[in-house]
């Protein structure tokens, strides 16, 4: 086992280097120029360029940057950004738990959601239940984040008042951060109202980001359970004379839970990706509106150092899945 | 409607975490702060959220005008050569008490010369610290401009210039010039943590900072020692939502209370909403199409005036600015002081157009338009606006062809000497001077920079320079009124338009008023 985590340590490296190439080509790749949007349609003397352009690193050549950049990287330091002139680090981590916990309650949603309703599609295959929870998460899937949340928001917070329309707590609480939770510093600091605030807050943005890998886990565990409810010992199970409840929940779920194990834990780059959008319409202050924010402004060590984290984030989930799913079956750890 | 705000406000209440009588206004701005020091940055959002709530400069612009009226300096005066302004400050301006911060002492002349210190002595640590990156004070070219700041006493300051400069003290009106403690600066310094400043700005403003959550709200309380007496509301609170859309329903919401850039779409919604009064004001600005003027055939005016005629501007107000604006018949917008009303423009005249440019020797013209790839206050949809010109040049048989780039190359580009074809730009005025426009856009200095036509036409630019070195208004009024005449007959641009500048509050939101240099203020605000 000890073999098998130390090779897909080793995998690792190459795809960080490959992570680090993309993601400082990228932001540079992109036309655009942060020194010319900066001074806007004043525009900015060919001296003064030259001067910005040199404290900035930019007059070196790319190849140097890049080095410079992956050196920094390894000593943690991410450099600043150009905007804000805050280490890219620390914003980055003010930020993160904001979509971590976001990306966490979409991902209780999906799941809480999605698995019961793939195993109802699965037992009642063919049926009107099955077309429609199938239907629903083939809707789902293919709904566009940015006008579901905005369906979402005219609905429950302008129409019926029911959830607020965006932001992360009510403007009336201002909770000191500790864990950067607003569900958990809000227990914290003892503020019963500010964590109901909190929660509240949380609905509509989960369901949005939730709602992809709602339809994802459900046509999984449905696929899963079918392929399981054929299996032999299942219809041994059954001629057993064992409940259908007692056959499905223990017999056939408990299986078809490793592959949709290993499909909540691909929902982690989904739901960071997805993060993006939603955190755009409801001005969720995570890392998400912080990339835009960066790519808007050809912050270029804030792009490349946020994507890098990102793909540092995805990588440690899907080794863990990789482990988790070695441990579950140890044919794979070969 | 008022649902959130009325259970957020009953939940406080139970729990005692705001005081429940304070009235707190809710502003839905549409970005975050780059940081709290205006010195350092350009962007309206971040001068909203840091000089026009916790700071203030020597003069201010009168709320909702481009006049110049004094702030901490209760007067001033201009030595006859205009080499000399003395401002004589206020004797009862101090700076705000923080949690961070307590100020030993009132404002005084130090605080003033620190401000401009800091931002042209190269051997001020804050100067240091920013790597002179101080970009609105540079690009207005005032480091060049200022000889020297002479403290007379504790409560006068003296400016020495180089050279006489009119718009000097509209300038000093500008968010850059926000009076910044040189008490607390030093405080940070000794402490060894001067960065604090851009983090916890400490001013003598309405408001007063009390704190930031990155990307998501900024929090200010009333400043109770404010020298023009504590403001109506007690907190102020930014909910940062960048989409308009949004924002627009978190108004409807009742969770906000004031949002700026609404969709222009939206507008006549917002209008037939009982809870909703929209704000409209002319915005200070001018969108404009370019020409290159040292380029054949865009060299000649008689092309020039020839291709404007061929443009139905009044058709571009009705389906670009869906009638939220008026077409631009000078560079410089109907509000401001020494606009020239009697300028007749070019009027639309395809088939005269066409005369003309057969007159020219014109034949078979092609010629690039350049759309701009965003959105800006002056200009709704560029892109828009170039099919409607280029379907009327096609009537003159000119074949017109659209190009865009990325928005920092388009800038850089369109600035080249060499570059071909038509430009559509714009401008929002920063201190209400006619030169921030005819200087900054038409004068021989900004050719190959922002003078987007690369006109350098001698009897304008002679006018342009005259005007800055006098201090009588009137006496530069009608140098301008001139030089629009020139500009009119010379046409380096086709003037489009200007914008109308919409501000939507909520109904029980008293005395705001639009500012129609593009900032949002706060001073003054009640809710009923």
């Amino acid at each position: 086992m000890f073999k098998f985590f130390l090779v897909k340590l080793a995998q690792l490296v190459p795809t960080f280097i490959g992570v680090t190439i993309v993601a400082f080509a990228f932001i540079r790749l992109l036309p655009g120029d942060p020194i010319l949007l900066m001074a806007g349609e004043r525009g900015i003397s060919a001296e003064r360029y030259a001067e910005l352009k040199a404290q900035m690193g930019f007059d070196r050549s790319l190849v140097a940057q890049y080095f410079d950049f992956l050196k920094g990287l390894l000593h943690g330091d991410l450099g600043n950004s150009l905007v804000t002139h805050s280490p890219v680090m620390d914003e980055f981590m003010s930020r993160f738990p904001a979509t971590l916990e976001l990306s966490l309650f979409a991902l209780a949603f999906a799941v809480i959601i999605g698995l019961p309703a793939g195993v109802l599609a699965a037992v009642k295959r063919g049926k009107t239940l099955d077309h429609t929870v199938m239907g629903v998460s083939l809707t789902g899937y293919s709904m566009p984040i940015f006008w579901w949340g905005l369906l979402l928001i005219m609905l429950f917070s302008s129409t019926l008042g029911w959830t607020p329309v965006s932001g992360r707590i009510s403007f009336l609480y201002f909770i000191d951060s500790v864990t950067g939770f607003m569900t958990i510093d809000s227990l914290i600091a003892g503020d019963w109202g500010a964590f109901l605030s909190a929660l509240h807050h949380l609905v509509l943005p989960a369901i949005v980001l939730g709602t992809i890998p709602l339809a994802v886990i459900a046509r999984q565990t449905r696929s899963s359970m079918l392929e399981v409810l054929g299996e032999d010992y299942v219809r041994t199970a059954r001629a057993k004379g064992l409940s259908n409840f007692r056959v499905i929940m223990v017999h056939t779920l408990r299986n078809a839970l490793i592959s949709v194990v290993t499909v909540i834990g691909l929902q982690v780059g989904l739901l960071l990706a997805g993060a993006i959008l939603t955190e755009t319409i409801f001005s969720w202050p995570g890392i998400g509106k912080w990339m835009i924010d960066a790519i808007s402004r050809r912050d270029y060590p804030s792009v490349q150092g946020g994507l890098v984290l990102i793909a540092f984030i995805v990588m440690i989930v899907n080794l863990l899945v990789d482990i988790a799913y070695g441990v579950i079956n140890p044919r794979i750890r070969h | 409607m008022k649902k959130t705000l009325l259970a957020a406000g009953i939940a406080a209440m139970m729990l005692g975490a705001t005081p429940v009588m304070a009235k707190t206004l809710v502003y839905c701005s549409e970005g975050s702060p780059e940081g709290f020091d205006p010195s350092l940055y350009t962007a309206g959002t971040t001068f909203d959220a840091s000089s026009k709530t916790v700071y203030n400069r020597l003069v201010q612009f009168k709320p909702g005008t481009t006049e110049v009226e004094p702030a901490i300096a209760k007067s001033w005066e201009i030595s006859d050569d205009g080499l000399e302004v003395t401002f004589h400050l206020r004797d009862d301006v101090k700076f705000q008490t923080t949690d961070f911060f307590t100020p030993s002492r009132k404002l005084n002349a130090d605080d003033v010369i620190w401000t401009f210190e800091r931002q042209m002595d190269e051997n001020n640590p804050y100067y240091k610290l920013a790597n002179g990156s101080f970009e609105y004070f540079n690009s207005m070219s005032m480091g060049e401009l200022i000889k020297s700041i002479e403290k007379v006493d504790d409560h006068t300051v003296k400016f020495v210039l180089t050279k006489p400069n009119a718009p000097f003290v509209a300038n000093l009106a500008m968010d850059f010039a926000s009076i910044h403690s040189k008490e607390y600066e030093q405080q940070l310094l000794d402490e060894g943590k001067p960065e604090l400043a851009n983090q916890q700005p400490i001013g003598t403003g309405p408001f007063q900072f009390v704190n930031y959550r990155e990307d998501a709200a900024i929090r200010y309380q009333a400043n109770p020692d404010y020298f023009r007496g504590k403001q109506p509301i007690d907190n102020l609170v930014f909910a940062i939502t960048s989409d308009a859309q949004v924002r627009y329903q978190k108004l409807m919401a009742g969770e906000c209370h004031v949002m700026p850039f609404p969709n222009p779409s939206d507008v006549e919604e917002m209008k037939q909403n009982d809870d909703i009064n929209v704000l409209q004001e002319a915005g200070l600005n001018v969108a404009y199409l370019a020409y290159n003027t040292q380029q054949a055939p865009f060299d000649k005016p008689e092309v020039r005036k020839a291709l404007n005629m061929a443009i139905n501007k009044q058709a571009i107000i009705d389906a670009v600015f869906q009638g939220a604006g008026e077409v631009a018949k000078n560079p410089i917008p109907p509000t401001m002081w020494g606009y020239n009303d009697d300028i007749q423009d070019d009027q639309y005249d395809p088939e005269q157009a066409k005369q003309m440019l057969a007159d020219a020797g014109v034949e078979n013209l092609k010629m690039n338009i350049w759309a701009m790839p965003v959105q800006r206050p002056y200009m709704p949809n560029a892109r828009r606006t170039a099919e409607l010109m280029q379907s009327d040049l096609a009537k003159v048989g000119v074949d017109a062809e659209i190009v865009t780039y990325e928005w920092g190359e388009y800038l850089k580009r369109s600035s080249d000497t060499k570059r071909e074809g038509a430009v559509i730009l714009g401008w929002t005025g920063d201190n209400g001077d006619p030169d921030n426009f005819m200087g900054v856009l038409l004068g021989c200095d900004g050719v190959g920079g922002a003078n987007r036509s690369q006109w350098c036409h001698q009897p304008f630019d002679e006018l342009i320079q005259k005007a800055r070195t006098l201090s009588d208004q009137g006496e530069r009024a009608k140098l301008y009124e001139q030089a629009q005449e020139i500009f009119k007959e010379q046409a380096p641009w086709d003037t489009l338009a200007h914008s109308t500048v919409f501000m939507p509050i909520r109904k029980e939101v008293t005395g705001y008023k639009i500012d129609p240099l593009g900032g949002h203020s706060f001073e003054g605000v009640d809710i009923k």
